[in-house]
């Protein structure tokens, strides 16, 4: 560890995503009011008023000129945060879209909330998983401490002259949001120096009036596929980018996630649980309490949906019995869950094992220990060889 | 590990009791997790909130079934017909109410401290937010946790005139509690 400790605080979720946004020094920051991230913009705005945070905060009509403001904010050179939930999501979908295209690396924390459509203000990552193809990087983390060193970790990724992408931070609204836990904030001349490799690299392409510069493409044109091409390949540059900004962290911080994905207990485990978010506490402490009972059971937990990290999985998961994958969302006309189609894709690369979907925690519903018992019960009985249903929704067959 | 349920109403303070009384157990040095649940943030729409303290880091994300302890900040949400399943054996109720509790309302029930904190709340901070008052009654009641703690944990939210008031209001409710065991 390189640095001292810092201090302690006991903060929200919401808290610990602005700790994190304000320990970076952001230049802008823009953000509309929306249950459950409210908090987030309430303490920035509080850092600001008190002196301690230096930057333009801009305020604004909604989340469509949140994103844009951001966005061309990045692009002109600066450092730039904004916060959001579901409806907010929805109503800068056009700006994030356009924020990813023209590779604007802005930070932004999702307190995750079910999306327009029935009305839920309640959990879920239906709005993260909404956003799929936006080209955003899609980090999902599991309490306080890794909100606030995600969305550092998070401008290290954005920023980096081989990434320059948006990249949002999503943690579960709610149990998450509002979750109030004892977090160390590190001090702000030790995030100054965990940054201070961006200065040292080449400087973006800038936005200036002096130089007037084009942004993106219009019309039927090869530069198009060529950019969608450049986008694409910096999505995947991001992957082995996540898990070395995260391994500098821990030698930094003290603090480390894993990367792409978290591995627990699944070296030599039989079968093995995939979760995210929230979840994924609840779940290591059902592992454990299963490993006690005897049973070879390990723990995956994603912690970025897109880049979706294949090759990771593919090596933790090769020769496992039987994969069993909870979500927090739907996949619209596949009947199960996004994270668990996402993994049947790579069914040629694990094996043709029995994989199981199973759908949790929709609108604030608990994903509770009996619930992932009975996950890790079904998929050992799947993986003796017995009979098992491909999608299971928990509460709905209780 | 204990693990503490709250019942109150949008207004009453219910999320921020939680919070202080959080703060107050990790200056104790222990590991704490606490959120509340509710939809959109509406005045008298019931609120619950969940604490959980540990001597180690706090995993499970879940709600709670099987509290050691229930506060009860809104005396009405008593008739909750579930309020009182799953309490863990020698189950613990801090109840704000002006009157005292006639029978034991749950077998479970060994020990439960009242108060009438929405009148010491209403002569002490000058209006009904029963919160504070509820924790120096808890704090009497189930020696989890300090009075002194809990009076510093106030500095958090509060400050100047309405720190002193909430600080009596939180010394009444640890004095003033009634204790009552089964």
């Amino acid at each position: 560890m390189k640095v001292r400790k810092g201090e302690i605080k006991v903060i929200t979720g919401n808290a610990a995503a602005a700790y994190g946004a304000m320990l970076c020094r952001p230049d802008v920051v823009a953000s509309y009011p929306v249950t459950p991230q409210t908090e987030v913009g309430e303490q920035l705005s509080r850092f600001h008023a008190d002196g301690i945070l230096d930057a333009e905060m801009v305020e604004v009509e909604g989340e469509s000129s949140s994103m844009n403001i951001t966005a061309a904010a990045t692009l002109a050179g600066g450092r730039a945060f904004t916060a959001t939930s579901s409806w907010g999501l929805m109503f800068m979908y056009d700006a994030m879209l356009q924020a990813a295209g023209f590779r604007a690396p802005v930070v932004m924390a999702n307190a995750n909330r079910e999306t327009p459509g029935i009305l839920a203000v309640s959990c879920g990552q239906q709005d993260m998983v909404s956003t799929r193809d936006s080209g955003w990087v899609l980090i999902v983390v599991e309490n306080c401490q890794e909100i606030l060193d995600s969305v550092i970790m998070a401008f290290r990724l954005a920023e980096d002259i081989e990434i320059q992408l948006p990249v949002m931070v999503n943690y579960d609204g709610f149990y998450l949001s509002y979750l109030a836990e004892a977090v160390e904030i590190p001090a702000r001349e030790d995030v100054d120096q965990f940054l201070a490799p961006l200065k040292l690299q080449p400087e973006r392409t800038k936005l200036v009036p002096e130089r007037p510069l084009g942004c993106g493409t219009h019309g039927i044109l090869v530069e198009f596929m060529e950019l969608r091409y450049k986008h694409c390949a910096a999505l995947e540059r991001a992957k082995r980018k996540l898990d070395e900004i995260d391994q500098e962290f821990g030698e930094f911080f003290g603090r480390s996630y894993g990367g792409q994905i978290e591995e627990y207990r699944t070296e030599d485990a039989e079968i093995v649980v995939l979760a995210s978010g929230s979840a994924a506490g609840t779940a290591r402490m059902v592992i454990d309490t299963k490993r006690a009972e005897g049973l070879k059971v390990g723990l995956i937990k994603l912690r970025v949906f897109r880049p979706f990290p294949r090759e990771r999985l593919t090596q933790a998961l090769k020769g496992k019995k039987a994969i069993g994958v909870i979500d927090r969302s739907v996949c619209f006309g596949w009947n199960c869950g996004p994270i668990y189609m996402e993994l049947r894709a790579l069914s040629p690369d694990i094996g043709f094992v029995p994989m199981m979907s199973f759908i949790d925690g929709l609108a604030n519903m608990d994903i509770s220990i009996p619930h992932i018992e009975r996950v890790i019960d079904e998929v050992y009985a799947a993986s003796q060889g017995k009979s098992y249903q491909e999608v299971t929704w928990i509460p709905l067959e209780e | 590990m204990k693990e503490i349920r709250f019942h109150g109403r949008g207004g009453q303070g219910a999320v921020l009791a939680a919070r202080m009384l959080a703060i107050a157990f990790v200056a104790e040095g222990k590991c704490v997790a606490s959120f509340p649940m509710y939809g959109f943030e509406r005045r008298g729409a019931p609120v619950v909130a969940f604490t959980r303290l540990d001597d180690k880091p706090i995993q499970e994300k879940t709600q709670i079934y099987n509290p050691d302890c229930l506060v009860v900040i809104d005396p009405g949400l008593m008739n909750l017909p579930t309020l009182f399943s799953g309490l863990k054996p020698e189950g613990i109720l801090l109840l704000n109410s002006p009157r005292p509790l006639k029978n034991q309302p749950s077998e479970n029930l060994k020990l439960a401290g009242v108060v009438n904190a929405t009148q010491i709340a209403v002569e002490e901070v000058g209006r009904d937010v029963p919160n504070t008052c509820l924790l120096g009654a808890l704090a009497a009641t189930t020696g989890w946790v300090g009075l002194k703690s809990i009076l510093s944990s106030l500095e958090e939210y509060f400050s100047g005139d309405l720190l002193q008031r909430n600080i009596r209001s939180t010394e009444r409710g640890f004095r003033e509690v009634k204790v009552l065991r089964w």
